[in-house]
C-alpha cells in the first residue's frame, strides 16, 4: 500500500504487543449501526498515471495567452531562488513553530518578514501573516471595532478590491455592525461626502491605494479628519505600489493590509497567497495571529520566539483576538526570499517599471480615437479603458488575438458595463505592448 | 551568530537583474504620491540568500527529516509528487479573473479537478455538498458556523449558544466567538468522552449548535454521539463536526450517515499536503440538506456542455474567501486521494490506528494512562507522577526527546488532562521509528528517576537551547531596527 511501511511481520508483532489478533479489533468501540453506509472511491492509481491525469487537466487550462490581466492578482516575476529555496523540504515539510528550538529557520524567516513588512509598510508591527488580502481587510475591520472601544460603524470605500469587500461584509454580518459603502466618485474617494460622514460613531475607514482602478490619491488629510474623532484608518494596497508611492505610515495610517501573491508567489488560480496585516505599535494587542520575536536562551544566545500567544485561540479560546490559528507561512518564506533578492534598490526599480510601462500602454492606447482612459487620477501598474463594445465582445476578440485582455468591470461593480481594466507588469515587453495595442486597434 | 539578513546587508548588492524596461520613461508622479525615501530592504548577492536560507533551513525539525508524533496535528508524509504536479504551468500560472470574467473555457481542467475533489469528499464523509474555498481548518469552521448563523436567522430562532465540549480545540470556542455566539463547556466523563447528563442539562432552545471532534481530543470515539446529534437535533441547534481527527476513521464512520449537519476538514492533515511550517493549509467544509443553501458563494456546476461556476443560492453567506481558496492545496490533495484510491485510504486509518495502539501498549505501564482502552489514531498519556514525584514536566519529556532527533508529542492539550503527552504517529511511520521513539519515551523516564535535574538544560545540540518567552513577550522585539 502506498505509503504505508507494515509489513506483514510488522502488523502481526505489533498485534502481538497490542494483545489482539486483528487490527479491526481496535474499532471494537464503533458500533455496528454506526459504520459507513457507502464508502464508494475509485482504486488506487501508480504515480505514474496520477501524474498523466493532472498533466492532462492542466492541458485544458488556458496559459498560453499573453496577459494584461491584473486586479489584484498579477504576473510579476519570480526568481529561481524563490522555488529552490523554499521547497526546501525542511522549510515545506515543517510544522508550525511552536518548539523553538526546533523550528529557529522557520522563525527567524518569519522575523525577518515582519521587519520587511513594516520597512515596506511604515508600521511598526505585523504579524506572519493572514490568509489573502481579503480575510486581512476583514480582520482589520474587527481590529478597528476593538481599538474604537466597540463602535459600530465601518466606512468602506468602493475603490477597495470589490471580491474584499464581498468577504469583509461576510466576516461583519454576525456581529452588530455597520458596514457603511462610500461610492466611488469616477475613478476616486469621494472626498466631499467622506468627510461629510466622519463622525464619532466611526470606528474606521478602509480604503485602498491606488485603488481597484488603478488610481492614486493623497489621504493626508482624511486621516487627519479621522483622528480628530479617534477613528481608525485602515489603508489596503497591491505591494508593489509600495516600492515607489507613500507608505502607509507616512500618511499616518493605524492599520495597513495587502495580498502578498504579487511578492514571489504563483497565481495558481487564486491561492494559495497570502495575507498582509500591518499595524502601529500600540495596536500590538489587537493584531490576530502569529508574531515572532526576539530573545534569549538559557545560556544568552539570540533566539527567535512565537509571542504576545496570550491573543492567540489555543490560549484564549472564545477570548481570542480571532480565530486564525495558521499562517500562510510558505507563501511569506518566499516573500522573504523574493523581497532579499530584489533588495532596497531592485524593489523600487521593479515598481518604477511598473510604473513606466503601464504608464507607456496608457498613452498608446489613448491614441485610439474610440477608447478613452477612465481614470482622472494619476495610475500605477492599471487603469481602466472604456470601449464603444462591450466588455465581454472585447476580451473574446482579444482572446483570438492572443491577449487575456483584462478584467471586466461589470461583473464586480454597477454601471461599469464596456470597461475593462488593463494591467502591466515588468513581464510586457515593448513588443508585446505594442502588438497588444495594433490587436486593440484593428478589432475596434 | 544567528545573524538576520539586514546585518548581512552590504550596500550596493543585488540579488537580480530585472527584466529591461527597453522604453523610455514616464514623467515622475507628484512627490506629495511618492514615498520620502526607499523602503529598507537588505542588499545581498543571489548566493548570499541562498546560503542564508539554506542554512536558516537547517535549523528545522521536518517530517522528511524527523519523526513527529504531534497529536492533534496528522504529521504524515508529504508524497513527492505532489510537488511535479503543483509545477505544471497549466496549474501554477492560471489566473483567478477568468473566474471573474467567466471565461469557464480558459479553466475547464480547474473545475474539472474541483469536482472531482467535492465527489471524493462527499463520499468520503457522507455529506450531500462541499464548499472548498476555506483556507485552513480554523477558516472552515468559521464557514460553517456562519452558515449555522445563517440557517437560524432564516428559520428566526433565537440561538446564542454554541456547546463544546472541555476538551475541544482550541479554534471551536474562538470560532464561536467570531460569529458572535457564547460558548457553554461541557466537561468530560471518566471516559473521556463528553458527559451525557452535562450536555442534557446545557441543552435549551437557545444553543444553535453543537460543535464535536470525532474521535475525540483524547483519541476515542465518543458511542453516545448518534444519541447526543438526536437530542440536539430535537432542539434545532445543527450538529458540527471538527474534521481535525478524520484519519482515524476514514472508511469506517461517515460523519452525514450518523447525522452531522457540517463538518470541516483538515487537508493538510488527513490527505498529506506539506503543512509548510505553518501553512497553508484548506478546510473544505460539508454539509447536509438543511444547509445547501447557505454555501459560501463559488461553487462549480457540470453539464453536458462541461463545468461551469455555480449560482449562489439567495440564502448564501457569502464569500470567505477571494477565488476557491488555496486552490493548489486542493490540487494536491486530490493527488493523494487517486493515489491512494478507496483501499489505500481504508488502510491509513486501520494503520494509523494499529500504530497509536501499539505505542500506548508500550508506554502505558511507564507514564499515566489516564484512558487504557484502545484508542485510535492518537493516545494520551500523563506526566502527573512524574511531575509530582520527581519534578520533571510533561514539557521537559517533549524538550528531552528533541535531542534524539524526534519532534515533542503535543503537551499540555488536550487541557483536560493534567501534564499531558498527546501522541500521534500517523500511518506513514516504520515500526522501527516507533521503537525508537518508545525506547526514548522510557529512557526519558529513568533519567527522571535518577537526574531530574538533568532536564532543566535540555536540548543541548539544537541551535538554541530553551529561550525566554516571558523576555521576548516583556522586551518586545519583533522587527530588525538598526
Amino acid at each position: 500500500m502506498p505509503y504505508t511501511p507494515h509489513t506483514q511481520n510488522d502488523v502481526q508483532r505489533m498485534c502481538a504487543q497490542i494483545g489482539i489478533k486483528d487490527e479491526t479489533e481496535l474499532f471494537q468501540s464503533i458500533p455496528n449501526e454506526l459504520r459507513a453506509k457507502s464508502f464508494d472511491l475509485e482504486e488506487g492509481l501508480s504515480e505514474f498515471e496520477v501524474f498523466e491525469n493532472f498533466k492532462n487537466l492542466a492541458s485544458q487550462n488556458d496559459t498560453s495567452k499573453i496577459s494584461f490581466l491584473g486586479g489584484g492578482y498579477y504576473d510579476h516575476i519570480i526568481p529561481t531562488a524563490v522555488d529552490a529555496l523554499s521547497t526546501r523540504s525542511e522549510f515545506y515539510t515543517a510544522y508550525t513553530p511552536y518548539q523553538a528550538e526546533a523550528s529557529q529557520g522557520t522563525l527567524q524567516a518569519l522575523y525577518e518578514y515582519q521587519t520587511m513588512i513594516c520597512n515596506l509598510t511604515g508600521m511598526e508591527a505585523t504579524n506572519a501573516s493572514m490568509y489573502d488580502g481579503g480575510t486581512a481587510i476583514a480582520e482589520a475591520a474587527l481590529m478597528a471595532v476593538r481599538i474604537s472601544k466597540k463602535r459600530k460603524k465601518i466606512i468602506v470605500d468602493s475603490g477597495v478590491n470589490p471580491i474584499y469587500i464581498k468577504i469583509l461584509k461576510t466576516y461583519l454580518a454576525y456581529h452588530d455592525l455597520e458596514v457603511i459603502s462610500l461610492e466611488v466618485k469616477h475613478d476616486g474617494t469621494d472626498k466631499e461626502t467622506l468627510l461629510s460622514m466622519i463622525d464619532e460613531s466611526i470606528a474606521g475607514y478602509i480604503f485602498q491605494n491606488p485603488n481597484f482602478f488603478g488610481s492614486i490619491e493623497d489621504y493626508s488629510e482624511i486621516i487627519k479628519a479621522l483622528h480628530n474623532v479617534k477613528a481608525v484608518a485602515i489603508m489596503s494596497s497591491y505591494p508593489i505600489a509600495l516600492g515607489i508611492l507613500k507608505s502607509a505610515g507616512e500618511i499616518d495610517a493605524d492599520i495597513y493590509c495587502g495580498d502578498g501573491q504579487s511578492l514571489g508567489n504563483y497565481l495558481g488560480f487564486g491561492g494559495p497567497s497570502f495575507g498582509i496585516l500591518a499595524c502601529k505599535e500600540k495596536y500590538i494587542r489587537n493584531l490576530p495571529g502569529r508574531i515572532v520575536g526576539i530573545t534569549e536562551d538559557r545560556v544568552g544566545k539570540r533566539s527567535y520566539v512565537l509571542t504576545l500567544q496570550a491573543r492567540e485561540q489555543h490560549i484564549r479560546r472564545d477570548k481570542a483576538t480571532s480565530n486564525i490559528c495558521s499562517n500562510q507561512n510558505l507563501m511569506a518564506l518566499r516573500a522573504t526570499i523574493f523581497l532579499s533578492l530584489l533588495g532596497k534598490e531592485g524593489f523600487e526599480k521593479l515598481a518604477l517599471q511598473n510604473y513606466n510601462k503601464s504608464e507607456y500602454l496608457k498613452t498608446e492606447i489613448a491614441k485610439i480615437d474610440s477608447i478613452k482612459i477612465y481614470n482622472q487620477n494619476p495610475t500605477f501598474n492599471e487603469f481602466v479603458i472604456e470601449l464603444p463594445i462591450s466588455a465581454t465582445q472585447f476580451i473574446d476578440k482579444m482572446e483570438e488575438k492572443g491577449f487575456f485582455a483584462g478584467l471586466k468591470l461589470e461583473t464586480l461593480l454597477e454601471n461599469f458595463q464596456n470597461r475593462v481594466l488593463v494591467s502591466t507588469t515588468e513581464k510586457r515587453t515593448k513588443a508585446q505592448i505594442d502588438s497588444f495595442v495594433a490587436s486593440v486597434r484593428e478589432i475596434i | 551568530m544567528n545573524s538576520t539578513l539586514f546585518e548581512k546587508s552590504h550596500n550596493g548588492r543585488s540579488g537580480i537583474n530585472i527584466p529591461k524596461q527597453g522604453l523610455a520613461d514616464a514623467p515622475s508622479l507628484d512627490s506629495s504620491l511618492l514615498r520620502s525615501a526607499k523602503a529598507e530592504l537588505p542588499e545581498l548577492s543571489e548566493f548570499d540568500v541562498v546560503r542564508h536560507f539554506t542554512r536558516l533551513s537547517n535549523k528545522n525539525f521536518s517530517i522528511d527529516a524527523n519523526f513527529y508524533p504531534l497529536g492533534s496535528c496528522t504529521m504524515k508524509y508529504n508524497p513527492k509528487i505532489q510537488e511535479r504536479v503543483g509545477g505544471l504551468e497549466g496549474l501554477a500560472n492560471l489566473h483567478p479573473h477568468h473566474i471573474t470574467n467567466n471565461k469557464t473555457s480558459l479553466v475547464q481542467g480547474a473545475l474539472k479537478s474541483l469536482k472531482i475533489l467535492e465527489d471524493n469528499l462527499k463520499e468520503i464523509t457522507g455529506m450531500k455538498a462541499f464548499t472548498l474555498t476555506p483556507q485552513a481548518g480554523a477558516h472552515g469552521e468559521m464557514t460553517g458556523v456562519m452558515m449555522i448563523g445563517a440557517y437560524h436567522k432564516k428559520k428566526g430562532n433565537n440561538k446564542r449558544y454554541v456547546i463544546v465540549p472541555d476538551s475541544s480545540h482550541g479554534t471551536n470556542p474562538a470560532t464561536a466567538a467570531m460569529v458572535d455566539y457564547d460558548v457553554i463547556t461541557v466537561k468530560s466523563n471518566k471516559d473521556g468522552s463528553m458527559d451525557l447528563e452535562s450536555f442534557k442539562d446545557a441543552m435549551s432552545e437557545e444553543v444553535a449548535a453543537v460543535m464535536m471532534t470525532v474521535p475525540n481530543t483524547l483519541g476515542l470515539f465518543n458511542p453516545a454521539i448518534k444519541e447526543i446529534c438526536d437530542i440536539a437535533h430535537a432542539h434545532d441547534a445543527l450538529m458540527y463536526y471538527d474534521g481535525a481527527n478524520m484519519n482515524a476513521i476514514m472508511g469506517v464512520i461517515r460523519p452525514g450517515d450518523i447525522g452531522f449537519d457540517v463538518i470541516h476538514l483538515n487537508l493538510h492533515k488527513t490527505f498529506a499536503t506539506p503543512h509548510g511550517g505553518g501553512g497553508p493549509g484548506a478546510g473544505p467544509v460539508g454539509v447536509g440538506e438543511r444547509l445547501i443553501e447557505f454555501l459560501p458563494d463559488l461553487t462549480v456546476d457540470f453539464n453536458e456542455e462541461g463545468y461551469f461556476f455555480g449560482t449562489p443560492s439567495q440564502y448564501t453567506i457569502g464569500k470567505v474567501s477571494p477565488f476557491f481558496g488555496n486552490y493548489m492545496v486542493l490540487v494536491k490533495a486530490l493527488v493523494y486521494m487517486q493515489t491512494l484510491g478507496r483501499e489505500g485510504m481504508i488502510n491509513a486509518s486501520r494503520k494509523a490506528v494499529l500504530n497509536a495502539n501499539y505505542i500506548l501498549s508500550k508506554l502505558k505501564d511507564h507514564f499515566d494512562a489516564p484512558f487504557k482502552q484502545y484508542c485510535m489514531h492518537e493516545c494520551v498519556l500523563s506526566a502527573e507522577t512524574l511531575t509530582k514525584e520527581h519534578g520533571v514536566r510533561a514539557m521537559d519529556i517533549a524538550k528531552y526527546l528533541l535531542d534524539f532527533g524526534l519532534h515533542a508529542p503535543t503537551v499540555y492539550f488536550p487541557l483536560i488532562v493534567k501534564e499531558s503527552i498527546m501522541i500521534e504517529p500517523t500511518e506513514t511511520e516504520n515500526i522501527d521509528t516507533i521503537d525508537y521513539f518508545c525506547q526514548k519515551m522510557i529512557d526519558a523516564v529513568e533519567l527522571a528517576k535518577n537526574d531530574a535535574e538533568a532536564f532543566k538544560t535540555l536540548p543541548i545540540t539544537l541551535p538554541i537551547s530553551r529561550p525566554d518567552e516571558t523576555k521576548a513577550a516583556r522586551s518586545l522585539n519583533i522587527r530588525w531596527q538598526a
